[in-house]
């Protein structure tokens, strides 16, 4: 038996244990740490505009007496929205400065952001968009959309999955035939079609969190059939296994059996799969709203914003700042892809070198 | 010495089972009878294929239904029909009543849990009078001879030896302290030495604590002196059954003689072990 499964405090450990482990787990730590606290590291709302300042460019940095400073822009030519700093003129960074009122973690009111200028001046660490908002701030508030959408989408395929694919698995008989008929017929619809065809079904009159959780339930519909086919296999591999009858002959209900002593058999493959289609969801979410049929304005999230960076005067312009939320959804999806084989590499004795 | 007036603790009659395909049907146990004595011990006898195992899962209903069908028969243990029980009924039987020893030690403990789980987890089952379960867990890991009770009782299975493995399965079945332990080719996994302690073991729980023992072995050699009786069994029927030193002195089936003949001694010189010649066998067990 694989002595790695047994003890699932030690997992953790190995994959940090690795240094493409510790780094995939920090990334990611980091990230969703920053979608936590979104309100509070971002100077202004995602809906904040500021129709003088479209296509800001990152604002510099100065030092002054009164501490660090960030630089101030004119607009030279509204048309073509070129910037010029103006020499000499700053505006000081408060530190938990008051602004705009809002609840961290949905529950506690709050006025205070990590950092933010006097108004009317303005703080652009990622520059502006078209509208004058800040696109730090933007990314900020996507990534508690983007990031969650994972996390949600798995959990509701793999649980699905699991629960089909599980009780197909150790029942057998008619459940399993219908279970395996319905995700062959789910896996030979195209996938994108099916998307449109139901995002379409339900019409546009939807507001952003009902259309948010349309996605997250789209996309697992279209996830869980994959992870119930391979879940069935694990189960029914499990289940020919003497200990499955000792458990019966213990005179353990088939519950307690498939609950106690199949799932935790079951727990490292979930997990592998987990980090490894998590980014799936993250890029479905990315792409139906760079379609814009997602996430709604003005809501943030990674994908829109990209939809947003489309616009010819992006390119022509050389805008590049605008791209930011393409660098965040590289950097997310690599690092739970890093986590996944390392996952794996932890938990599959064939991968493993015998320096046990 | 059980008493020869008390109703069997296990009665089985006329058991005859059937796996279906949609190609064929296999009879795997066909019209078999026999009786166990509480506090005795049968050993059922018999070549690779002959129903042992069958049998043996039978009587907790444990085979998979389908293919598995009872055809017909009675189980009846302990004055209570078991083919008739409904499941929820029959749970309790399973482990608490009936427990079960397998084959192969290393795939009958689930690798993710701890010996502590899953002995405790038998316990909060059947055993609810006890109130310190990892006191009654250690008790039985070293009633069943294991030298570090303490540390064994914290260890995953993977830590353990294959002896000890079956040492735990052991005890997992005592400490429910059932009227009936089934062993199913229990050594037939762990080498000599361990084969001869383990049976060892089981010989001194039954006298212990007075439990009947269902031995199913395909080795006439591990018989003597272990069980009161044996049933042979070829190709799904009991060729012969009766008393161990008598049917060992005096095998009257041909099958039964030739099972004997196969067990090797040791110092004796043979170029070649003794197989069973099927033929010859067939043509004396033909109606003549
Ligand atoms: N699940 C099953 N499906 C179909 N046939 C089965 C099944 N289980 C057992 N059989 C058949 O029943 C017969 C008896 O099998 P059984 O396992 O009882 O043999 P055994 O005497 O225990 O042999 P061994 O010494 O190898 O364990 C065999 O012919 C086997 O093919
Ligand atoms: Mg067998």
């Amino acid at each position: 038996m694989n002595p790695v499964l047994t003890k699932r405090s030690g997992l953790w450990q190995q994959v940090i244990a690795r240094p493409q482990g510790a780094l995939a787990l920090g990334l990611l730590g980091f990230l969703y740490l920053c979608a936590l606290f979104a309100p509070l590291l971002a100077p202004y709302g995602p809906g904040d505009q500021d129709l003088q300042k479209p296509y800001h460019p990152p604002t510099g940095f100065t030092w002054t007496q009164d501490g660090l400073a960030v630089r101030l822009y004119e607009n030279a030519d509204p048309t073509q929205a070129l910037y010029r700093p103006i020499p000499g003129k700053t505006a000081t960074i408060h530190w938990f400065p008051a602004g705009h009122p809002y609840r961290l973690f949905g529950l506690l009111p709050c006025r205070r952001h990590l950092f933010g200028v006097e108004p009317p001046q303005k703080i652009y660490l990622l520059g502006s968009d078209s509208t004058g908002r800040d696109v730090f701030s933007r990314l900020l508030y996507g990534a508690q959309v983007s990031l969650s959408i994972g996390l949600i989408g798995i959990s509701i395929s793999l649980g699905v999955g699991l629960i089909a694919g599980g009780l197909a698995g150790y029942f057998g008989g008619w459940f399993d035939s219908l279970v395996m008929r319905t995700t062959e017929l789910l896996m030979a619809i195209p996938g994108l079609y099916l998307l449109l065809a139901l995002r379409g079904a339900f019409a546009s009159q939807f507001g952003s969190g009902e259309v948010y959780l349309l996605i997250v339930v789209i996309l697992s519909f279209l996830g869980w059939s994959g992870a119930a086919r391979v879940i069935r296999g694990l189960t029914l591999s499990l289940r020919a296994q003497t200990f499955v009858e000792a458990a019966i002959v213990t005179g353990l209900s088939p519950w307690r059996i498939l609950w106690r002593h199949l799932l935790p058999n079951l727990a490292s493959y979930l997990l592998v799969a987990a980090a490894l289609s998590i980014p799936g969801y993250i890029l479905g979410e990315a792409a139906l709203s760079f379609l814009g049929i997602g996430i709604q304005e003005p809501s943030a999230s990674w994908g829109l914003m990209l939809a947003q960076a489309q616009e010819m005067k992006v390119f022509m312009c050389n805008f590049w700042w605008l791209l930011s939320p393409g660098a965040a959804v590289f950097v997310t999806v690599a690092a739970f892809n890093l986590l996944g084989d390392t996952l794996r590499d932890v938990i599959d004795p064939h991968f493993r070198t015998s320096d046990r | 010495m059980p008493d020869p007036n008390a109703p069997p603790l296990l009665q089985v009659s006329d058991l005859a089972i059937e796996f279906a395909s949609p190609e064929r049907t296999i009879r795997a146990v066909d019209g078999i009878s026999f009786s166990l004595a509480s506090g005795s011990t049968l050993a059922v006898v018999g070549e690779s294929g002959s129903g042992k195992s069958v049998t043996a899962l039978s009587l907790a209903r444990l085979l998979p239904s389908p293919p598995a069908r009872v055809r017909s028969g009675k189980i009846v243990f302990d004055g209570t029909d078991l083919l008739t029980l409904p499941e929820a009924a029959l749970r309790h039987y399973r482990g608490g009543r009936i427990a079960y020893v397998f084959q192969e030690p290393s795939t009958s403990l689930n690798p993710v849990f701890s010996v502590a789980f899953q002995l405790s987890e038998a316990m909060a089952l059947h055993r609810r009078d006890l109130t310190d379960r990892r006191a009654a867990g250690v008790a039985a890991l070293s009633e069943v001879g294991i030298r570090d009770p303490e540390r064994c009782w914290k260890s995953y299975p993977h830590e353990l030896s294959g002896g000890m493995q079956q040492r735990v399965m052991i005890a997992m079945a005592l400490v429910c302290r059932p009227q009936l332990l089934v062993a199913d080719e229990p050594t037939t996994a762990l080498d000599v030495t361990i084969q001869a302690q383990i049976l060892n073991l089981l010989r001194e729980i039954r006298s212990r604590f007075g439990m009947a023992i269902l031995l199913i072995t395909h080795n006439f050699g591990l018989v003597k002196g272990f069980a009161d009786h044996v049933v042979v069994m070829f190709r799904g029927k009991i060729v012969e059954q009766g008393p161990t030193d008598s049917l060992l002195a005096s095998p009257r089936h041909p099958y039964t003689q030739a099972l004997i003949a196969c067990v090797p001694r040791l110092g004796e010189s043979k170029k070649r072990l003794t197989t069973i010649d099927y033929d010859k066998l067939d043509a004396l067990l033909s109606p003549a």
